[in-house]
Parts: C-alpha cells; sequence; structure tokens
C-alpha cells in the first residue's frame, strides 16, 4: 500500500506554525542571554580561590550535566510547587532552559578561561588592575574567542532540547506539531515540517552566532 | 487514599531503571555499529557517499531527538514495520546515536597525522586496508574517552523516549507522581538515579583523558 502524502492540509495551520516558532525562538533567545551569563558567573566561580564557591558550582555542573533535561524541566514544573514555587508553562521553560545551558557554558567557558597563559594575568596585575578588571579585559574576552564554536553548539543543542517544553504544555513549535496533528490525523506530514523548521532554526542560530563572533572578536573566532 | 512509602517508590523506579539501562545498551552498540559505517562513508574517496553520510550527520545533529522519534513512531508504520514504542525508541535513538559517534570519531580520524595516509598510500594500500591497518587503529585510541562521555548523552537521550509512550525511569516517575501526587520526591528520586547512571560514566571520561594525555 503506497501512501499519498497531505501537505495541503497543513496550510490552515499556518498561524499555528508561526506561534510556534516564535515562541521557540523567544524561549531560546532569553534562555541563550540568561544563560550564558549565567555561565560566565559560573566559571569566574570555579575559577576563584574562593574554595566553597568552587565546589558548590562544580556540583551545581554535574548535577545539571549527568540527569536528562526533561527531568529537570519536570522537576521544576512539577516538583516546585511543592515548596510554594508556582511557575507559568514558559517561565518553568526558560529557568529550565537557563539552568541547563548555564551549567554547560560554565564548563566551556572554565575551559576556555584556563587556557589562558599565566603571563596575561601577570601583565595585567602589574599594571595594578584589580582581579575583576583582570577577568573582565584580560581573561573574559581571549576565553569567549575560544570557546565561541563550542558555545555556539551548545545553544543549538538547548533550543533543539526546548522542543521537550512542549511536555508541560509550553506551546513553542513541538507543542504546534502536536496540536495539529492532533486535527488533521496527518502525523508524518506535521513531524515532518516541523522537523524541517528545527533544522531550519538550527542553520540561522549557527549564522547568527558566527556573525556575531566576527563581530566581537577583532581576531576572528578560532576554529575548534 | 493508598498510602506509598518511599521504598514503595524507590522500588518501582529502579525496577524501570532496568528499561533505561537496556535501551542505552541498545542504542550504544547498534548507534556505534552504525557510526562506525557513517564514518567510513564520511571519510572515504568516494563524492556521492561523503555528502551523504554529512548530509545524514547534519540533519540528526540540527533536529531534536524528539521530532525524529515522532518520525520514526510515524514513518515506519509507513513502509510496512508495524511500530511499537520499543521499536520506535531502538530505532530513533540508534540513528541519533550513529550521527554523532560518527562525527566525533571524524574528529579522530582527523587527528592522525595526514602523513600517515600519505605514508600508508605509497604502499599501495587501498583505502580499506588504510582505514584497518593504519588509520582506525591510531584514531580509535583517541577516540575512547570522548566516546565514553557521549554515552552520557545516550543514557539522558532515553528519557526522550518516555514522550513516545516507552515505560523507562522517566515515563516511572510520571506515571508514580500520577498516583502519589508527591512530584517533588519522585521527579528528585528520578534525577538522582539517572545521576547514578551517568556520573560513573564522566568520570570515567574524565580519567580516561588524563591518562591518554600523560600518555602523549
Amino acid at each position: 500500500m503506497a501512501y499519498s502524502f497531505d501537505f495541503s492540509s497543513l496550510l490552515d495551520y499556518t498561524p499555528v506554525l508561526v506561534d510556534g516558532v516564535a515562541t521557540t525562538i523567544g524561549l531560546t533567545a532569553v534562555s541563550t542571554v540568561l544563560g550564558v551569563a549565567l555561565g560566565i558567573g559560573g566559571a569566574a566561580a570555579r575559577t576563584s580561590t574562593v574554595k566553597p564557591l568552587a565546589v558548590l558550582v562544580g556540583a551545581y555542573v554535574e548535577l545539571i550535566r549527568n540527569t536528562p533535561f526533561l527531568v529537570q524541566l519536570f522537576f521544576i514544573f512539577f516538583g516546585l510547587p511543592s515548596l510554594g514555587i508556582r511557575l507559568a508553562e514558559w517561565q518553568a521553560a526558560v529557568l529550565a532552559m537557563v539552568i541547563n545551558l548555564g551549567a554547560y557554558s560554565t564548563e566551556i567557558i572554565r575551559a576556555g578561561i584556563e587556557a589562558t597563559p599565566k603571563g596575561q594575568i601577570e601583565a595585567g596585575a602589574s599594571l595594578g588592575m584589580t582581579g575583576p578588571q583582570i577577568f573582565r579585559y584580560v581573561v573574559l574576552g581571549p576565553a569567549m574567542a575560544k570557546i565561541w564554536p563550542a558555545l555556539t553548539s551548545q545553544v543549538v543543542i538547548v533550543m533543539l532540547g526546548s522542543s521537550v517544553c512542549s511536555q508541560i504544555a509550553a506551546e513553542e513549535l513541538s507543542f504546534a506539531a502536536n496540536f495539529i496533528q492532533s486535527r488533521n490525523f496527518r502525523p508524518f506530514e506535521v513531524y515532518f515540517l516541523a522537523t524541517a523548521l528545527y533544522l531550519a532554526l538550527a542553520v540561522g542560530l549557527r549564522w547568527v552566532f558566527g556573525l556575531m563572533g566576527r563581530r566581537m572578536f577583532a581576531k576572528g573566532v578560532s576554529r575548534a | 487514599m493508598l498510602n506509598f512509602t518511599l521504598w514503595d517508590i524507590l522500588s518501582n523506579l529502579l525496577l524501570a531503571a532496568r528499561w533505561t539501562v537496556l535501551l542505552s545498551l541498545i542504542a550504544f552498540v547498534s548507534g556505534g555499529a552504525a557510526g562506525l559505517l557513517l564514518l567510513v562513508a564520511r571519510v572515504s574517496p568516494l563524492p556521492p557517499l561523503r555528502i551523504a553520510a554529512r548530509l545524514f550527520i547534519e540533519i540528526f545533529q540540527g533536529t531534536p531527538l524528539l521530532m525524529q522519534l515522532f518520525i520514526v513512531f510515524f514513518a515506519l508504520p509507513l513502509i510496512g514495520i508495524e511500530t511499537t514504542a520499543w521499536t520506535a525508541a531502538a530505532v530513533g535513538l540508534t540513528l541519533f546515536t550513529a550521527a554523532y559517534l560518527a562525527e566525533i570519531w571524524r574528529g579522530c580520524v582527523e587527528a592522525v597525522p595526514k602523513g600517515q595516509w600519505e605514508a600508508s598510500a605509497s604502499l599501495a594500500l587501498t583505502f580499506g586496508e588504510q582505514m584497518r591497518h593504519v588509520i582506525l587503529p591510531q584514531a580509535l585510541r583517541i577516540a575512547v574517552p570522548p566516546t565514553v562521555g557521549f554515552s552520557v548523552q545516550v543514557v539522558k537521550g532515553t528519557a526522550v523516549t518516555s514522550i513516545i509512550g516507552f515505560v523507562e525511569v522517566t515515563k516511572a516517575g510520571t506515571m508514580i507522581t500520577n498516583a502519589t501526587f508527591q512530584p517533588f520526591l519522585v521527579y528528585g528520586l528520578v534525577g538522582l538515579i539517572y545521576f547514578a547512571l551517568c556520573y560513573p560514566l564522566s568520570l570515567s571520561a574524565k580519567a580516561l583523558e588524563r591518562k591518554l594525555n600523560v600518555a602523549r
């Protein structure tokens, strides 16, 4: 039996798909900014001389990196209300994505920081810079340039991972796909299209990061 | 109302964790085998093979695992294969694992100095012989730590199969939550079970990496 494909029935649902794509982009944009900020802070803490802080952040990183995103999401959305913290679907989705990306980017940025030659830090100190100044002006820039490709990949992974946020009814692209297939009974076509949209988003995200990298780092991004 | 002790909850989660482990093993082994074929195609001298392998990898690395599982789940029946959650989960995770491992291993193959290719070519070895006797044995050594590291991603990936109805530890957690109304405890335990599975793998990947760096 040959299956006859019918993508035309999807046309009626264009607004639903557009909304889904917009939500996925929104979730990704917000969690990228906050998650990378958390990662910079985390990397500073992990490489700092304050031992308890470094250990604490290390535990956070290992805990998040060794558990599935879906479980983190469920814990935040279903579990936290027991503590009186009740979040909307999109808030829980963003929080889970930020915490997840924060852990990975902490580790990625730390690797960049540790690759900074000691002499540079000493040079900064000899110019009378304070610790935070050295971190901000001497260490962070070159570190980010070095790890930019790895960070890009991680952001793409987090964007793709956001598809499971449909399970807490955050209305992103996968949610839109589920919604449509429950009405037009064309699951294969719907998921095929949604997958193609994700692929386009991933390619677009890489392109944007490539552009940002070239703008931000004068010497260009090192190729890993 | 029924009461559930902590032990009731934990023992049922641990029983479900068997399926997480089994599915991870299946995905890792079959994904590794498929990944090896994909790798050979990716670095082969034949352009059509190279392009096809590259396309496969780009598609699977650029789309969510959840969508891949849905497509496998709904597409297999179209070609006459009846899908259960088991087959869809195993096939989906295998393809996902193959794409990532092939790309990881390609990095390792490319880390083998070019001179090795040229030297073996000058000995009139064919591509297959070069791979088998010269390149792969050297690439394999470099490949061990990142491969072990990636196994963590496979174990975590199995959580997503709960969404297509495969009953592993995450799905069991959802079902137990629905019966006990204790999401904080249950998902906390589910997280700890994953951690207990994944952390040793992460640690050994790190240890292997250190060992390899010292040896070099």
